[in-house]
């Protein structure tokens, strides 16, 4: 029965995507009302998320903007902060690297952290699934996630300065964020990675052009992979 | 600013980065088998890079031009402790946003 098959990764990525409603809407409007706030047409707003689709460094980007910075630090910035999208490609690539080019390019422009979050956790659960339910299974997570970040952008930017402050909209991220680390944190080496990434974020937060998040990332993913080592896990 | 030529520029560099550095594994690396080193590593990426970008910013949030903020600092605890002990993702987002709103609702 491949229809069963098909039918039930695209909809098991539908229902671990539908969470991130929750996170994906407000921080999408949230998106439209700064933007509209710094001074962008609504079309050049939704453009923003269409082409770039990537909500950390799509803020970055607009916050140097009303700075002022020059075009040249606001592309490195965001760029910068967009770093560990290559990170997730890499990391992904075991499990979608068999794919033909046009859906590895698909699925390319879709790697956002949810997505990639969700569906690794799913890969790493259920390795032994054929590569076309994994490509199925990630359609099916970034459809309620990448198509309302468009529209949540789009209401956001047409409601403008309506959305009161002080709900405290700002932290949807780390709330989404610290919400998906805690079941991430399988092994003694998984915890070791994100304790060092955290103190070296911190302790490097001074730092210009998110070189701090450089850093504690690439610091977090060498005290794993060693303590990995050192303590004998088994993948 | 809104220099119309300028922000089209950033759109489009960024749109192009930003698929690039997506595509770049994903795209050329395929199948091909990558060596065990740089897979041990891979394993830790996700653990790595989300507490990295998150820690600044719950414990310097924009929203108060970066000073230390109780019920931000609580309720990211609670929502890290729900994830953590419970696996269950939207009961930890769910609390934690419960926790924020509640608490800004009483101070």
């Amino acid at each position: 029965m491949a229809g069963v098959g098909i039918k039930s990764s695209y909809w098991r990525g539908f229902r671990d995507g539908v969470p991130f409603l929750a996170v994906i809407i407000p921080f999408g409007m949230l998106f439209g009302v700064v933007g509209t706030e710094a001074g962008l047409e609504i079309y050049e707003t939704l453009a923003f998320s269409i082409v770039v689709i990537a909500g950390a460094a799509q803020f970055t980007a607009l916050q140097l903007l009303t700075e002022n910075a020059p075009t040249i630090v606001i592309i490195a910035s965001a760029l910068a902060v967009n770093l560990r999208m290559a990170m997730y490609s890499a990391s992904i690539t075991p499990h979608l690297g068999a794919l033909p080019f046009w859906k590895r390019a698909i699925v390319a422009y879709f790697l956002v952290d949810q997505t990639y979050a969700t569906a690794m956790i799913d890969y790493e659960t259920r390795p032994a699934q054929p590569v076309e339910d994994k490509f199925r299974y990630f359609l099916g997570v970034l459809t309620p996630i990448c198509p309302p970040w468009y529209f949540a952008t789009l209401a956001g930017a047409l409601i403008g300065e309506g959305i009161p402050a002080g709900l405290g909209l700002d932290f949807a991220l780390p709330i989404a964020f610290l919400a998906m680390i805690g079941p991430m944190l399988r092994t003694p080496a998984h915890r070791i990675a994100a304790l060092v990434a955290v103190i070296l974020a911190l302790g490097f937060a001074w730092l210009p052009f998110n070189l701090g998040l450089m850093i504690g990332a690439v610091g977090g993913m060498v005290a794993g992979a060693r303590a990995e080592v050192a303590l004998g896990l088994e993948p | 600013m809104t220099d119309t030529a300028q922000l089209w520029l950033i759109i489009l560099a960024l749109g192009a980065g930003s698929f690039g550095l997506r595509f770049v594994f994903l795209g050329i690396v395929g199948n091909r088998d990558l060596p065990p080193w740089l897979l041990r590593h891979l394993r830790y990426t996700a653990v790595a890079v989300i507490p990295a970008l998150i820690a600044p910013l719950v414990v310097w949030p924009a929203a108060t031009q970066g000073a230390p903020d109780a019920p931000r600092l609580a309720a990211a605890v609670a929502t890290f402790a729900v994830g953590y002990f419970t696996k269950n993702v939207l009961a930890a987002m769910v609390i934690g946003a419960a926790v924020l709103i509640g608490l800004n609702a009483l101070i």
